[in-house]
């Protein structure tokens, strides 16, 4: 293993973040407690406790995991099609790593820089409403586990898009309305059987519960089920990254 | 000696179906500096892609010191650095940061003094904590050659390297090739100003769609193929060349205002004295003159028009 490379290529884009820290940090943490302002507190306030969990602490866990899903994506599609696209690419191609360690370097600075966002964002929270965390390592487990497999999915969207317009384009309309849809500011519970049952082919929905879990007990799905989602949809993106360069697709002529 | 790089029955042919590369063959010599010359869209980058990593292969093979660059890639590529034609750079990082960033991708322990010393041969230890994006061209060129030789490479490929740099800055910069070459780096340049591969280079290989058409030393190449001119620029116009000169490699340009003499510096007489004895007994007078050596262009663009 070349540690030092992944080493260098973690390290860059940690530094990239530091640069660019209004956009990265201070920019999701205010769009957060304008949620908490939105929900939490104007309708919130109107909304009847879910499962003894007040409104405003219920949706806690669903804001941190679509910052996470949104962060995750956005951060790790933009570390490896940003040198795609000015040309510094050749310098990763040409030096003597391994894609695994591509990999680790862009997709571990990726899930690092929203993991600490997620932490953020639940300090945050922790200023608008009570939280409680029953199963901390549970909540460790899915914070980490959906930050990396977002990245990865980010990863891979990066080395496929081939203009910013892609890069904006599946976030934009796939992992944002899944999320909404996903249970960030509702239990699935309350949809009509038949949104209900739809609902359940949603991916997000799985993590959203499991993460809900961890912190007051409560869950949509299964939190067994959940985990297993999880765990699915990393081998998928890693299965994916694997074939990108096994293949060379778009990056490799 | 063992070839450092052997390029055997190379070809590339990109997904649009165009065909880059014709079954190249080529060896590089330890030490050397070799020149690959070829108008543009011959496949000097797409060759220089391939040994490197950044392209594939469609068929033959390369090797580095023996080894295959696919199958042994950690080994080649740490003994390899890349000058890329093109000036891409991190704008938003600093010249240190992003030498630093080469060496660690090479997975090089830190060498501040050794960094330090390479930025400083290249006029750069000043600029160092300054933003790439606003360093000018010639200084993003030269960031660009720090970050190949970050991790102190064996082999050092130099594709367009003084592309868009000033005439002081490009000697420099040779002064560095220079240097480097006597420290025993191999180094592979394309160039488009040939005068430099004739100054630098010790073997040239011109490539011209797609195929390799020589690969010849230098010295020889020139003496092979190298012609000089005197150009006599008459003070009578001429409408012809009189009889008293037939027979002589003479022909007139410029409407019949020069009369220009080719012939070989390498032979025992050039014929000077003579032909110009022979001028003054015909009465033809002439207001100057000028030699011409033909350059590694003459001889450049003659072989590629013949290849073509």
């Amino acid at each position: 293993m070349n540690w030092r490379a992944v080493w260098a290529i973690y390290t860059f884009e940690m530094a990239r973040t530091g640069r660019t820290l209004l956009q990265s940090i201070v920019s999701p943490v205010i769009s957060t407690s304008l949620y908490f302002v939105v929900f939490g507190a104007a309708i919130g306030s109107r909304i009847s406790e879910i499962e003894g969990v007040s409104y405003g602490a219920f949706i806690v866990p669903g804001l941190i995991m679509m910052m996470l899903l949104t962060q995750s994506t956005a951060n790790a599609s933009f570390g490896i099609y940003f040198p795609k696209f000015v040309g510094t690419i050749y310098e990763l191609l040409s030096a003597p790593i391994s894609y695994l360690e591509i990999v680790l370097g862009y997709v571990g600075a990726a899930a690092t820089k929203s993991i600490i966002l997620g932490l953020i964002i639940l300090l945050t929270a922790g200023f608008f409403v009570p939280i409680r965390i029953d199963h901390p390592v549970a909540m460790a487990g899915f914070l980490i586990l959906t930050a990396v497999s977002f990245s990865l999915f980010g990863f891979i969207i990066g080395v496929w898009a081939d203009g910013f317009e892609k890069l904006q384009v599946i976030p934009l309309l796939i992992i944002t309305p899944l999320t909404f849809l996903g249970g960030s500011f509702y239990s699935i519970q309350v949809l009509p059987p038949v949104w209900h049952s739809i609902s359940l082919f949603n991916p997000i929905v799985y993590l959203i519960s499991g993460f809900r879990w961890s912190f007051y007990s409560i869950a949509d799905v299964n939190v067994g089920l959940s985990l297993a989602a999880a765990a699915l949809f990393t081998t998928l993106c890693l299965g994916l990254v694997w074939w990108i360069f096994r293949t060379g697709y778009r990056l490799k002529s | 000696m063992h070839p450092v790089i052997s390029v055997v029955d190379l070809s590339k042919t990109y997904a649009s179906g165009f065909q880059a590369l014709r079954r190249v063959n080529l060896e590089i010599r330890q030490g050397e500096i070799f020149a690959l010359l070829g108008p543009n869209g011959a496949g000097k980058t797409t060759l220089i892609n391939i040994i490197c990593g950044i392209a594939n292969a469609s068929q033959g093979r390369v090797s580095v010191n023996g080894l295959d660059i696919v199958r042994h890639y950690r080994a080649v590529r740490a003994l390899i650095g890349l000058v890329p034609q093109e000036l891409t750079t991190d704008a938003f990082e600093s010249v240190w940061a992003t030498v630093c960033f080469s060496r660690g991708l090479w997975g090089r322990p830190a060498a501040p003094t050794y960094l330090g010393k390479v930025l400083k041969d290249l006029s750069l230890w000043d600029k160092k904590d300054n933003k790439i994006m606003t360093l000018s061209g010639g200084m993003k060129r030269r960031v660009m050659i720090a970050k190949a030789l970050a991790h102190e490479p064996k082999i050092l490929f130099l594709d367009e390297p003084t592309a868009g740099v000033d005439v002081e800055l490009r000697k420099d910069m040779w002064g560095v090739v220079r240097a480097l070459s006597d420290a025993g780096v191999t180094i592979i340049l394309t160039t488009h100003y040939i005068e430099e591969a004739e100054l630098m280079a010790d073997r040239i290989g011109i490539i011209s769609k797609g195929e390799l058409i020589l690969v010849e030393d230098k010295v020889e190449l020139m003496r092979k193929l190298g012609k000089k001119q005197l150009t006599l620029h008459l003070l009578e116009q001429l409408d012809a060349i009189p009889a008293q000169l037939a027979g002589r490699h003479l022909a007139l340009a410029n409407e019949g205002r020069e009369l220009v003499y080719t012939y070989d510096t390498q032979a025992e007489r050039t014929g000077i004295t003579a032909l110009l004895r022979t001028l003054h007994e015909a009465g033809i007078r002439f207001r100057d003159l000028n030699t011409r050596q033909s350059s590694l262009e003459d001889i450049f663009v003659d072989l590629v028009r013949r290849g073509q």
